[in-house]
Parts: structure tokens; sequence; C-alpha cells
């Protein structure tokens, strides 16, 4: 029977704002899954977003959801989270949103290790605005702001995310769908903080100016360029160059997650105190 | 029993935001407020409450806010710099109607300023520091045992209003220490937040067919409805270029300006026949008091208002008070700022005299008491 993905969307909420081509639908469908596989309450999930095209998924979702200030999403989790501990948040962020203004943020929920999941969209433009290079930008891609070619470095978002501290990091593509929700939901299912960055096309603003003919050249492009880690690590360096690893990238287990040392120090402070009474 | 302790005005408001019920503090250092944030981190964690200190300004306004959307009670503390970085979070927390209160103890400026010493001119950011329109409440205690009990209004004020509420003081009382009272729980009121009653299917977040102020229900306790910083409708959904979102922001700031009663309180000390006023709040208030006294000993008739609600302004009483004296004396630690407002609503009816400083030091009695002179 296929699965009824109506059952988690609000109703009258759809169409959604993305353009033709767009592959957010594919991830969005992923989220839905695994949301369902691992039979969470909605009632229990929080999805906070920042701004961006992606930040708009939230929307349309039957959880408690939160469209937030741009780059701003991993705060307000947090504030989410250590209120209530127990319950789920999702973060829903872009390229621009998650590592250019919301860096500080990104880097610093890394390091507290927060049980937060993190889902970077990646499309390596902002597509809201018009298609202006982000920090994953390609070298040399044009955007409406580098009308000469990207002339910026770009950020690397799991080797980020992992430097910072995050305790499960991952990489999935909207072309490999069928892998996505093994990723979400280890991320999901992960204590500490789990980003997962997900590779997507955005035609409207990167891939016509950038010599993609269609969409689909954008997908063609994926298939080419991420190979599963495994596979990855063992080619020789000349076979990797402008490659990149995909599937479960890093994971740490055991990791002081941030809610449990906060609420340790809570108990620990609780027994002090009957102690001396 | 009261409790009778010798405390900083900054520690004063944390004991206030304790007494209010307030269970998380997001915060950042940032001098002359830190101590705000040092006593909490102390103390928070004793009654299982949250304390985070963010990774800056802007992630402590963030976080209050989620921690508020679960239905704790919330604050954060900043001053100068700090207040300035808030002030996008904050307009997302008046159009999302989030109740949070923020304390901002006033340094000079503006950009680093005088960290050190008190400054009076934020006054006007705290009316119309974030982008588009927007309602605003901010109280002006001036006295330590005065933070205490305007930090719990501020909650309460928050609470009930569904608006973030900002209090404003200023370095020198933010450090002074006096002798305060707190009262036993229950003596001061308290106020929390109105949660819907209808099944959660029935839940529009902001219908406002039953009043401004919508009931609120917290994240994960059934009623799944959507927060969103774009201007939405009742059921909480994004809106474009509707008539709604004209009425809908004439909503926001109708829940203060329709309950301006309630919500304005202000200090009168020998107005009744005064023949000049001194119009000054926070320290200059303090300051204001003494050259009255000093005034009289000398048979002028000098009195004092001074606010402790800042805004929304008084504007009916500074309108009546400009037809009953011959002038009105504004000493502000600015070069001119809060007189601006008492000149829309005294419309010449009477003289109006500032007195404005930005050295990093108050301003004197003995100032005061000059240009009190002057008006005569």
């Amino acid at each position: 029977m296929a699965f009824d993905y109506d059952q988690y969307i609000r109703g009258g909420k759809l169409p959604h704002i993305w353009c033709p081509g767009c592959t957010y639908g594919i991830v969005f469908k992923s989220i839905l899954r695994v949301v369902d596989t691992l039979k969470l309450n909605r009632d229990d999930i929080a999805m906070v977003s920042g701004i961006g095209c992606a930040s708009r998924l939230p929307g349309y979702v039957d959880f408690n959801t939160l469209h937030t200030t741009h780059g701003r999403a991993l705060p307000f989790a947090t504030g989410i989270k250590l209120s209530k501990p127990d319950k789920h948040v999702l973060v829903v962020s872009g390229d621009g949103d998650a590592t250019a203004i919301g860096g500080n943020h990104f880097i610093h929920a890394c390091r507290r290790n927060i049980d937060i999941t993190m889902l970077v969209f990646n499309n390596f433009i902002y597509g809201m605005t018009g298609g202006q290079h982000s920090p994953t930008t390609p070298s040399g891609h044009l955007a409406s702001t580098m009308p000469y070619g990207n002339v910026d470095p770009s950020f690397n978002i799991p080797e980020l995310a992992k430097g910072a501290g995050a305790s499960f990091v991952a990489r999935g593509t909207a072309y490999h769908a069928a892998g996505l929700d093994k990723l979400i939901s280890g991320a999901v299912q992960h204590k500490g903080f789990s980003v997962v960055e997900i590779i997507n096309a955005c035609p409207t603003t990167h891939g016509r100016r950038n010599k993609f003919k269609s969409p689909t050249d954008m997908l063609l492009w994926m298939k080419d360029t991420f190979l599963p880690a495994v596979a990855f690590d063992k080619l020789p360096a000349e076979k990797t160059a402008g490659k990149f690893p995909m599937g479960v990238l890093f994971k740490k287990e055991g990791a002081p997650e941030y809610c449990e040392t906060y609420y340790g120090l809570v108990e620990r402070l609780k027994k002090q105190r009957e102690g001396r009474a | 029993m009261a409790q009778v302790k010798l405390l900083q005005g900054n520690e004063a408001c944390a004991e206030g935001a304790l007494y209010a019920g307030c269970t998380f503090f997001g915060g950042y250092p940032i001098t002359p407020s830190t101590e705000v944030a040092e006593y909490l981190s102390r103390r928070l964690p004793l009654i299982g409450g949250v304390f985070i200190q963010m990774e800056d300004e802007i992630a402590a306004m963030a976080a209050v806010i989620g921690g508020s959307l679960t239905g704790r009670k919330a604050l954060t503390a900043t001053s100068g710099p700090g207040f300035s970085l808030k002030q996008e979070n904050m307009g997302f927390a008046m159009l999302t109607e989030v109740p949070c209160v923020i304390v901002n103890v006033m340094r000079g400026g503006p950009s680093t300023g005088v960290p050190t010493g008190p400054g009076q001119s934020d006054i006007m950011q705290c009316r119309w520091g974030t982008h588009g329109d927007h309602p605003a409440i901010c109280l002006t205690p001036a006295y330590v045992q005065e933070i205490f009990s305007e930090t719990v209004r501020a909650f309460n004020l928050s609470e009930r209003y569904r608006t973030p509420v900002i209090i404003a003081f200023d370095e020198v009382i933010g450090h002074m220490r006096e002798r305060i009272e707190i009262p036993d729980p229950g003596v001061l009121p308290i106020i929390n937040r109105t949660k819907p009653t209808c099944p959660p299917s029935e839940y529009l977040p902001y219908d406002d067919s039953k009043g401004d102020v919508p009931p609120m229900a917290n994240f994960f306790e059934g009623y799944r409805y959507h927060v969103t910083g774009l201007n939405h409708g009742t059921d909480g959904f994004p809106v474009n270029a509707s008539p709604r979102i004209h009425t809908d922001e004439l909503r926001l700031m109708r829940k203060v300006e329709a309950n301006k009663a309630e919500i304005i309180k202000y200090e009168e000390y020998l107005l009744e026949d005064a023949e000049v006023a001194i119009f000054a709040y926070g320290i200059s208030g303090r300051s204001a008091k003494t050259a009255v006294e000093a005034a009289r000993k000398e048979g002028i008739k000098a009195g004092l208002f001074r606010p402790l609600t800042i805004w929304p302004f008084p504007e009916e009483q500074i309108a009546d008070l400009s037809g009953h004296v011959k002038g009105i004396v504004v000493p502000e630690l600015s070069l001119g700022q809060i007189i601006f407002e008492v000149d829309r609503c005294a419309k010449g009816r009477c003289k109006l005299e500032g007195i404005y400083r930005v050295d990093g030091d108050p301003i004197n009695p003995a100032q005061i008491l000059a240009k009190v002179k002057e008006v005569m």
C-alpha cells in the first residue's frame, strides 16, 4: 500500500512554495516516512526553521512548528529542547541560513552536543532572494552577486559540524532518495547533536545560470559526484577529485549530551541539599 | 514574614523574576547587567529551572522565546550594544505574541560608549527599536525595591497581554545596594497566560473574536499550531497582501493602547500645588526628588512626576499636568529624547526645559534645582 503522506500534512496548506524542479519535496517526503517508521508522536515533535525556501517546510507539517528569524532556528530550538528535554526537536535549514547568518549558532549547537536533529538543505545558493552566492556555492559558479564567477571559498558542512563537536554527521542527496530515510532516521535516533547535509537542486536560481540544462541534469550531477563513504574511502586520491563521500560520515557514541549534563547538575544539587537536610 | 535583604538592583531584578515564576534565563555577559545572569546561574538550577549562557545576544533572545513557547516564564538581561542586537527577535516575539521579559540596564552610547556609566539614551529604542509598527511596554523603576516589584509586574503584563515587556533602568541603580523586602509568596499577585479550553481541532492561535489577547497554547500540549514571523491569519499561517494584516496590526497596538489605565503607573510627588514640575524617571527621578525637597525648603513650589511606565507614554497625565504648571523640567541622561514626548503632550501649554548629560555621571540635584529656578 502506498504511504499515506497526507496524514502528516496540514489540511489546505499545499501546494507548497517550491519551484518546479526543486528537490525539496523529495526530502520532505523522506522526513514524513521517518516520523512514521519511528512512530514518533506528533504532539511530541517541534520542528523549527529560520528563513529561506527550506524554512517554509514546517508550515506544511502537522507538528508543533516554529518559523523564526533568518539564521536563528537553532537558538530558538535550544530554548525549546532545554525546556522540554524529552521531546523531539528537528531543525530545518538551508545552506545560507545554517552556515552564513546562522554560522555562529551552528558551531555552538555542535559544541554543546544538544540532542537536536539538524537537517541542512544545501542547494548551494540563496534561492528565495533570487540566486545570490552562499557559503557553499562552488568556486567559479555564477550567481546574481557573483556575475564573474564565485571567488569565495566554500564550506564543507559535514567537516564543519564534525570539527565543532557534533556527534552524528551524515550527508545524503535528493538523488539518492532511498538512502535519505536511513540517514534522517539515524540522526533522529542518535542522542546528541546530529547534522544531516542533504544535497539539493535549485534549477531556477542556480542550475539555469550554471549550464545545467534541466533539473534532471542536476540530479545526474548528484549521482556522479556523491559516492558512498565506504567506496569513496577505497578510491585512490586521483579518482576522488571533485567527488564527495555520502552516508554516515561520523558518529560518536557516549559523548555528553547537553540536556543530560544540565539536568544531571540539577539532580546533583538536589541530592546535596537533601543530604544536608 | 517578608525576607529583608541588602541587594544590588540587578540582583533584585533576578529575585523579582524568581518571585514571578520565571524558570528560564537565556543571556550573554555584558556590563552593567551581568549580575542578573550571575545571580540566576546560581539560583535557577536549584529550583530545576533553566539557565543558559548563549553564544551571543541574538541567540539569548531566541532561546528565551523558545523557552516561553513551552510554557516557561522567560527572561533575558542586557545593556546597550546587546539591546541593539536583540531587536529583531524582540519584534518576532511582538508579532508572534510570545510573552517574555527583557531587562536593559542602560549605559552610555552609541556603540561601546560608556559601559560602566549610567545612561538613559536607549529610551526611544525601547519604544521603536525593532523594525515595523509594534506595541511596546517598558517599565522604569528607580529604587532597588522598585526593581523587584516592577520585574514582577513586567512578567504579569507580559503574560496578560502576550507581548514582550522591557524593564529599563540604568547602571547606577543596577549596581546600587539598598535594603529590600521580598514579600512572602502570594502577597504580590501573579498572572499566568490564559490557555485555550477548546479542543485542539478548534484552536486558532490568533483568534481575535473573543478579545484582543487570544489564549495561548504551549508546545507539546496537544495543540499543534504554527508560529511564524510572517504576518499571519487567525490560524497562524502566513497571509500576503491581505486586509487582515492591517486589522491584525491594529489589534496588536490596541492590546496596549486600550489597556493604558492598567499598564501606566507613576509616582506624583508634591504636585498638587506645584508651579514647576519635573518629569524624570530612573536615576534622574531620584535626583529630581531631592531637588524638589531642596526647592520646597527655599519656598519654591516644585513637584515631581516620575513614570514607572514610560511606554505606553502617560500622555493624558502630562497633558493635564502641563495645564497646571508654569513649566516642566526634564532631566535625562541623553542629549534630549524623552523631552520630545513631554513636548508632544504638553502642546505648548507651559514652558519646557531639558537638562542633558552624557558624560557617564548622573545628573545631580543642584543642576535640577538651578533649572527649576530659571523656569520660575
